[in-house]
Formats: structure tokens, sequence, C-alpha cells
């Protein structure tokens, strides 16, 4: 097959302690400091000691990837391992800072859907300006427009401001115009987190059928079920460089290892400093059973996050999410509006009785702002730990994938009943 | 190495931003039916779930007409050449307006689209080219206005004599429309990395507005001074706007000359900077 996008030696940098400024009073001050040989006073302190270069940091480093007609292919890994400053750049929202990437055929990315939809205006007019953004012609748009309102199942509303709409006929709408975009190549970032069951799986198939037509799709996500099931081939992108490429199961797997070791020990996660966030989780560390973060079926779990907190926060919560070897969330567990004051705060979450069935699992970390409704942090795939089963011998030897769960039972004696 | 033909079935190339004259006006064509759409948007969504709707493109400049006319004309008593005060500022409004709104709608393009330009591509100045069209709707409507208010004082017999120069009107709108745009994006380019100049842009249209012969006429001015207006290429459009319409004030080709040089000169560098920009504003804003 031949390659439709050709990826060579990209790379992008973000330059650091520019964006935090931003007036020209400052900008001015800088120069005149420089141009008279003196110390920058709008330096942060913290950056004094680096070189010029230590100002620069690599979203993507020398990335290079081939990617055939026809094919799906997963892009994933952790966050900022450059996924989406990639699917950034290819979509042309941004420009690379050196290498070259080639393209054959329209691109259309659903970086988010429903881009540009304008509130007071009725789902029809939105149709053909959302339409026109993603790169439709008019004429385009008024052949398919059927076909997208019959997609969006809300025939009825069509005429009515989207405004009005629930925020569920909101994205039907929007996924069905960027879904009716028939490119030659589409890059889709995260977007089969929407809708309800019946409609996500209305859109895989639409990806399937996009891929089956000779077409390429490009998708970027951090849920593995949906990358083994999609895909067909993929590749882990880790700190700006291609980690691993080959087949979807293989892809996961360096993922998953590849996500086990981060900072700390196994079992243990310490972030790197981040200068300019409000509150992050500084270190996380699940206690477990038994040593060597194994824990024992049933026994209990205690998870630790030390949050570092630089605004004060009147309404910050918490959020941690068990996930097993495939990414599925088994347990959540969350703390909601607690006044925390800056410094570093301990939050300790027991669970008593833990019963995930044998296997691996780790820590999804969400951290937010309840009242100004803003995601402060997330982090992913962190924390790692066993469940070993060992300490509860049962007849014959439990067996991986049995469950996810195993809850306490007991079986009553039989009774004969005739 | 690829081979020529090879290189030859790509369809779209992605590189680093070189050069500052790759204005993509093909692409633009090609996004006509979207810069149509923006233009519709702009003017029907504002006025959706108003009692007056489009008349309000009618009030703005009648109440503004009416507070230069009773300030400056009555309580000043500044000199408008012997045409009729209200007749006098509404010309001056009319054109003004289109001038100032052009600049202050396209001066914060990237800030106010940054959502949907973080999203999708499509050829940036298709944004505040839109802007400058769907203004040029309002100023249709205020114009039609203005025709009917001139029409009455004309009727009354008022002094104010149309010449030749009216047919200079395109060209009139041609060099505000390249003016509003050459500033509007030079400082929407600018804002991304300085957001100071959000802050200067409004009260800076005001303060330009009083360097402009729009409540005075330049033939008021001493001729010592009077290059100094002159300057400002504004003055000569708004001039010679009002000498094709009421037959007073000044015409010269130099002056209305150096209007059209500016115009060309300030949209050239703006449009250089903008297509600078527009490839890694999202990095910075």
């Amino acid at each position: 097959m031949p390659s439709v996008i050709s990826i060579e030696n990209v790379c992008k940098s973000y330059r650091l302690g520019t964006i935090g400024r931003g007036t020209l009073r400052e900008d001015l001050q800088s120069w005149w400091h420089r141009l008279r040989g003196r110390p920058d006073p709008n330096l942060r302190l913290d950056q004094a000691h680096l070189p010029v270069e230590g100002h620069t940091l690599w979203a993507l480093q020398n990335v290079s990837l081939d990617v055939e007609q026809g094919e799906v292919l997963g892009v994933i890994g952790r966050n900022g391992a450059g996924k989406s400053t990639l699917l950034k750049i290819l979509s042309r929202v941004t420009a690379p800072s050196s290498g070259r990437i080639r393209v054959k055929g329209r691109v259309a990315s659903l970086l988010e859907v429903g881009t540009g939809f304008h509130p007071e205006l009725t789902g029809r007019e939105n149709v053909f300006l959302n339409g026109a953004i993603l790169g439709m012609t008019k004429a385009e748009v008024t052949r398919k427009f059927d076909e997208i309102v019959a997609f969006s199942e809300i025939e009825d509303f069509i005429d009515t401001p989207v405004k009005r709409y629930s925020s569920g006929m909101y994205v039907r709408l929007a996924f069905a115009v960027a879904a009716h975009l028939d490119p030659e190549i589409l890059v889709v970032d995260e977007v089969l987190a929407v809708g309800d069951a019946a409609f996500q799986k209305k859109c895989v198939g639409k990806m399937g059928a996009v891929a089956k037509g000779g077409r390429t799709v490009l998708f970027v996500s951090h849920n593995m079920q949906a990358v083994s099931q999609i895909t067909t081939r993929a590749v882990v992108l880790d700190r700006g460089t291609v980690a691993f490429q080959g087949l979807p199961a293989e892809a996961i797997a360096h993922y998953m290892t590849q996500s086990r070791g981060t900072g700390g020990g196994p079992g243990e996660y310490v972030a790197p400093p981040k200068p300019a966030a409000p509150a992050y989780v500084e270190r996380a560390r699940v206690v477990t059973a038994g040593p060597g973060n194994v824990h024992f079926w049933g026994q209990p779990l205690a998870i630790e996050l030390d949050v570092r907190v630089r605004e004060p926060q009147s309404n910050l919560c918490l959020g941690i999410q068990i996930v097993d070897d495939m990414d599925r969330p088994i347990i959540y567990t969350w703390l909601y509006n607690q006044v925390c004051a800056p410094g570093l705060h301990r939050f300790e979450c027991a669970l008593p009785k833990l019963r995930l069935y044998m296997g691996g699992y780790s820590l999804n970390l969400w951290l937010a702002d309840w009242r100004g409704n803003a995601q402060l942090e997330n982090v992913r795939n962190v924390c790692s730990f066993e469940v070993d089963m060992h300490a509860h011998p049962r007849e014959y030897a439990f067996r991986a994938g049995e469950c996810s769960y195993l809850e306490d039972f007991t079986w009553a004696p039989p009774k004969p009943l005739a | 190495m690829a081979t020529p033909a090879e290189a030859q079935s790509w369809d779209l190339v992605i590189e680093p931003p070189k050069g500052w004259f790759r204005l993509h006006l093909r692409d633009l064509w090609r996004y006509r039916d979207l810069m149509g759409l923006f233009v519709r948007r702009d003017f029907v969504a504002v006025y959706k779930q108003t009692i007056l709707g489009p008349l309000w493109h009618v009030i703005q400049p009648l109440l503004t007409t009416l507070m230069f006319t009773v300030v400056f004309g009555r309580i000043a008593g500044l000199p408008t050449d012997g045409v009729p005060q209200f007749a006098f500022y509404m010309a001056g409004t009319t054109v003004w307006g289109y001038f100032a709104n052009c600049l202050t709608r396209t001066s914060n393009t990237f800030i106010a689209n940054a959502g949907i330009f973080g999203k999708v591509y499509f050829p940036r100045m298709v944004v505040p080219v839109s802007v400058v069209m769907s203004q040029l709707i309002a100023f249709a409507v205020q114009f039609a206005f203005f025709l009917a208010v001139y029409g009455f004082f004309r009727f009354r017999g008022a002094p104010v004599q149309p010449n030749w120069a009216i047919g200079l009107l395109p060209l009139l709108l041609l060099l505000m429309a390249g003016l509003g745009l050459g500033f509007g994006i030079l400082v929407s380019s600018l804002t991304t990395k300085y957001r100071d100049l959000q802050v200067l842009v409004g009260f800076g249209v005001q303060l330009w507005m009083y360097a402009t012969p729009v409540i005075y006429p330049l033939s008021t001015m001493p001729e010592k001074y009077r290059w100094l207006i002159a300057a400002n290429p504004m003055s000569a459009i708004v001039e010679t706007f009002r000498y094709g319409f009421f037959g007073t004030g000044t015409f010269s080709w130099t002056y209305l000359g150096y209007s059209a040089g500016f115009t060309l000169a300030l949209l050239l560098l703006g449009m250089a900077v903008f297509n600078r920009v527009e490839r890694t504003f999202m990095d910075t804003v």
C-alpha cells in the first residue's frame, strides 16, 4: 500500500518562560537590561541558572512515521508524550519547528467536534457553518444534508437554535457533520467519549466504514479498549519520540509497561517539578497489603496523595480511578470540596477490603477545581500494583481474566426441593 | 531522495514557517463559502433575541450624531462650512463608523477565535475579511439612512451641492476597508503576545477620531497645522466624502493619493505579520 502520510524528522519546540510574560513593557525591560549586560529582571529565578537551551521544551523530537493508505493507526502515549502536538501539526493548527510532513489527500481532524457552532443559529445554519469551517463547500453540505440530519437523529429540531439543544443532541449533530466530511485522511482525538453507548457504537462503525473505503484513520486515545478494537497498527509516543510501533496489542503492552515505570519506585509516582500549576499531585503511593507492591485480595489498601497547593483552593476535588491492564476502569473514589491553603497536603484514601481480582492495576488521578469547573491535573497510569490471590487457595488455581472484581460470597448448602 | 514525479503526487507539505509573503490567496478563494457564512453569522446572530434587530445599525449613528450636534454644534459652536450641522455630523459618523468598526472588530481576530483556530485549519484571513464585509452591510444600512437625511436637507433647500467626487465613494470604501483591516490584523497579530494593545485599541480609535476631521472641517485648521491632520490617512477620506456630497471642504489628489499609498503599505505589512503569526500563534496565545 502506498503511504499517504510521510512524517520526516519532525520536531516541535516550545519556548518556556516567554509564554508566561506578555506585556510589552516587560519585554522592553528585558531587552534593555540585556543590552547593558545586566541580568534579565523578568527571568524566573528557578530558571536563571539554565542555559538558553534550557528554556526550550521539545514536545516532538525527530519523529518519523509513515502511514499507509487504508490503515487505522492508533497513537498512544502518556500525557505530554506529544500526541496532541503531532495531531495539531498534522491538522495545521500549529507549524512544526523543523522537519517536514507530506500528505496525500484531504485531511480532516476531529480534534473537537462542534467547532464554531454558534448558539444563536439553528441546527440547519450550524450544519452549513460547521461544514464550511471543516473545509466543505456549500454544495457538498447541501448534497449530504439529509444524510447528516438522519445520522444525528434530530430531524425534528433542525430549525431550532442549538442553544436549546441538550448536550447530547448538540454533540450528535456536531459529530454527524464531521463524520460526513469524507476526507481521505481522518484524524480523531478521543471523540468516542461523547454520546450514549448506542451513539458511540454508531461512531465506531462509521470509523470502520471510513477505513474500509480505502481511507486512512489516525486515532489518538487513552482508551486502550477502543485502540485494540479499532486500529490495525499502533504507535507509542514517549517524551516526544516514537518509542514503539507495531501491532496494537504489542503497542498497548509496551505502553502499559512503560507507564508502570514512571518516577519513583513501582507503586509510587513522583511528579516532575511543575512551576506553573496552581495545585498538583507531587507524590502518590499505593500502600499494599504485601511487600513489593503486591496486594492480597480482600486486604486493606491505602492510597496516599501528596498535593502541592500554590494558590489557595476552596473547592479542590480529587478523583482516583483504579484501572486494569487494559486500561479498563474498575473502581472510582473521590473527595469533593476541600479547602486547602498553599503548602503540601497529604490525602489518604483507605479501601478496607479491596477485592480486585488477580492481575496488574494502576491509578488514574484527577485534580479539579469544582467551583471554577476546571481540571487542574490528570495523571494516568501511575502507581501500578499487582493483586495476588495466593492467600485464598481454592480447589483449582485462579486464572487471569476470569473477572475483574471478586465479591465476597457464600453459597447456601443445597436443599432438596422435591 | 524523492524523484520529481513522486514529489508532485503529494497534496500538502507541512513545513516550518518560512518567508513573509505566502499569502495563500488561492486558499482564501477556496474558502469563500465559509467567508459568506461568517458574514451571515455576524449579521444574523447579533440581532437574534433583540427587539429592534438591525434597526440598531441606524440608532447608534443617529444618537451619536444627535449628541455631536448638541455638544459640538450648539454648545461648542464649531463651524461646519455652512452645511446643516446634523447632516455634517451624520456624514462624519457614517464614514468614520465604518472604518472604526473594521479596525476594532478585526483587532481581536486571534484572541477571540483562539478556540476555533486551535481546533481546525482554514486560512485565518477568512475571519478578518469576513468582518470587513459584514461591516460593509452595516455601512450600507447607515448610508441609506444618511441619504434620507441628506435628501431631506436638500429638499428643504440647504446649501449642499453634490458633485463628481461622489463617484469616488467605492474607492473611499476600499481605502477605509484596507486601512481598518490593515491596522486590525496588525494589532491582532501583536496582541497574541502583547495584550496591552487590546486595551489601547478601544480608546486609541476614539482619540484618532478627534485627530480626523469628523466633527470639524479641515478648513478650520490653521494653514500651519493642516499638514498634521493631513498626515492622518483617514483625513482625506472623510474630507473627500463630504466634498462629494456637500460641495464644501477640501479635496486634494495629493492627500488622497497619500492615503492610498499609506493603505497599501499598511495592508502589505499587516498581511505579512498576520501570515507569520497565524502559523504559530497557538503556541503563544
